[in-house]
């Protein structure tokens, strides 16, 4: 399965290789679609794409990596 | 009703055009898309006269708006009431203020009923007969409401906390209301998932880009109850700071249509301190929003990680305006000075939206000598616990006109 995401990567983060520790960690394809990175934070639209389990896991590793894991289809505008 | 105008839905970042249909995100870059328009088509046909001629709601600017046959949902929606506020200007040392007044929207007292008509409109052109969506509370009554007049099914599904009287907004509908353990964020987060296993039309997902041009009609009305003019200043509260843009974008449509002229217009964002992210991007330069975990009594403007937060920011980086916010103690302040002034009970993103205007005309960012229009885009009567324990309790007393004497003296009024 494929899951479209935005990481959001904090000051503490933006300069560490995740994505690449993400790809050596789980046997998933990472694809970046669109990515903005500055000095304080970084914007990342990323397709990941393996075994549902395997992609949970590693979304799930994002996050206790402390970078904002945010699914595409859930970035919904006001309510 | 004539042509539609609707060409296609394009990608705000890569431009990428897509055939109209339910889908909110471009498949090669991920970016937001928006539904874009032959406007060479509407040349010389789409005038004051003809919008003049229509009944006074949202409609009356259809062209502009994304569907395709005559609206099937809130049909009677739009057209509030744009105050002079002159008690107002008095307190605010201004000279030119209004309030579009979206607390008195048809049928559910929020400006939400906008957005929704449009969406639900939509989603029933396209076949859906299953409405639902992400809330932060007036959206909720908006779908409920909607979807029950229009005979579509309905779920919503809003933070577990939320105020009781936006639940019961929603619940007296009808609708079926699920209450998620955490914040709006996370219940995006359940949404989206339901909205891509479901195959229901949810406002705020799959249908979001038609949803948010409906916003564009509070900026068409403005502009035509000022006597087809823009203002010089407009002031938004901002959640995902999707207003921001539309309002934007509906001076820019009208401009670019010869329907009023170029007024250099300046668009402002409100928000609440313990949620601001897009105004702390705009204050601090930068276009990047960092996400926060939102905690303000502006639970309508509570969205930690803003979908339009990048556009937002652009909009009133472009237009010259600026943004503020301000702590939830201000936000009360400016509910009581907007009711004590004027008799609008706003809920508490009218309070945000007040509060943050008066902190940028006092600190020069807002000009007093020129127009300034603030959006008020909720009802305080769903919000009332955010005021309850700052409002005066009745003083009791027997039906005794002695007991009644003894309180006027008490506030100095003479007996006659």
């Amino acid at each position: 399965m494929k899951q479209r995401v935005y990481l959001t990567f904090s000051e503490a983060t933006v300069r560490e290789p995740i994505i690449w520790k993400l790809a050596r960690e789980f046997d998933v394809i990472t694809n970046i679609r669109t990515a903005e990175v500055k000095e304080h934070m970084g914007l990342v639209g990323l397709e990941i794409e393996g075994e549902q389990d395997i992609v949970d896991a590693a979304l799930a590793w994002l996050v206790q990596q402390d970078v904002h894991v945010e699914p595409i289809e859930q970035n919904v505008i006001e309510g | 009703m004539s042509e539609s105008i609707v060409r296609a839905l394009k990608c705000r970042e890569c431009g990428q055009e897509y055939d109209i249909a339910p889908v909110h995100v471009c498949e090669f870059c991920f970016g937001p898309l928006e539904v874009a328009y032959d406007y060479d088509k509407l040349q010389g046909k789409f005038t004051r006269e003809l919008i003049e001629s229509r009944p006074q709601t949202m409609w009356r600017y259809k062209e502009l708006l994304p569907i395709d046959n005559d609206p099937t949902v809130g049909a009677q929606n739009g057209f509030t009431p744009l105050v002079r506020a002159k008690n107002l200007e008095k307190v605010l040392g201004v000279s030119e203020l209004y309030i579009k007044n979206d607390s008195v929207c048809y049928p559910t007292l929020s400006f939400k009923d906008r957005v929704v008509s449009v969406a639900l409109s939509k989603a029933v052109e396209f076949g859906f007969t299953t409405v639902a969506c992400a809330s932060t509370g007036n959206l909720a009554g908006s779908v409920a409401a909607n979807a029950a007049a229009a005979g579509l099914e309905s779920y919503v599904f809003i933070p577990h906390d939320l105020e009781q009287g936006k639940v019961l907004g929603a619940g007296i509908f009808g609708t079926k209301i699920i209450g998620i353990r955490g914040k709006y964020d996370d219940v995006n987060r359940l949404c989206s998932e339901v909205a891509g296993k479901y195959g229901w039309a949810f406002v705020n997902v799959n249908v979001r880009p038609f949803y948010a041009e409906g916003s564009k009609s509070l900026g068409y009305e403005v502009m035509e109850q000022l006597g087809w003019k823009a203002p010089k200043h407009i002031v938004v509260p901002m959640a995902s700071g999707s207003l921001c843009t539309k309002v934007d974008k509906s001076i820019k449509e009208f401009i670019k249509l010869g329907l009023i002229e170029d007024n250099g217009t300046a668009v402002y964002g409100a928000q609440a301190t313990g949620c601001s992210p897009i105004a702390k991007s705009v204050k601090e330069g930068t276009d990047l929003i960092h996400p926060v975990i939102a905690d303000t009594i502006a639970k309508s403007l509570a969205i930690g990680n803003p979908a339009d937060g990048y556009y937002a920011n652009r909009v009133i980086n472009e237009s010259g305006g600026w943004a503020e916010d301000i702590s939830d103690q201000e936000v009360i302040d400016a509910m009581k000075l907007l009711a004590e002034t004027e008799g609008i009970f706003a809920e508490t993103a009218g309070g945000v939206t007040l509060g943050c205007a008066k902190k940028m005309i006092e600190s020069g960012k807002l000009p007093r000598d020129e127009s300034i229009v603030l959006c008020i885009t909720g009802n305080g009567l769903k919000t009332q616990e955010a005021i309850a324990d700052e409002i005066d309790k009745p003083r009791i007393i027997d039906a005794s006109l002695k007991e009644f004497d003894v309180l006027a003296k008490a506030d100095g009024v003479e007996n006659i």
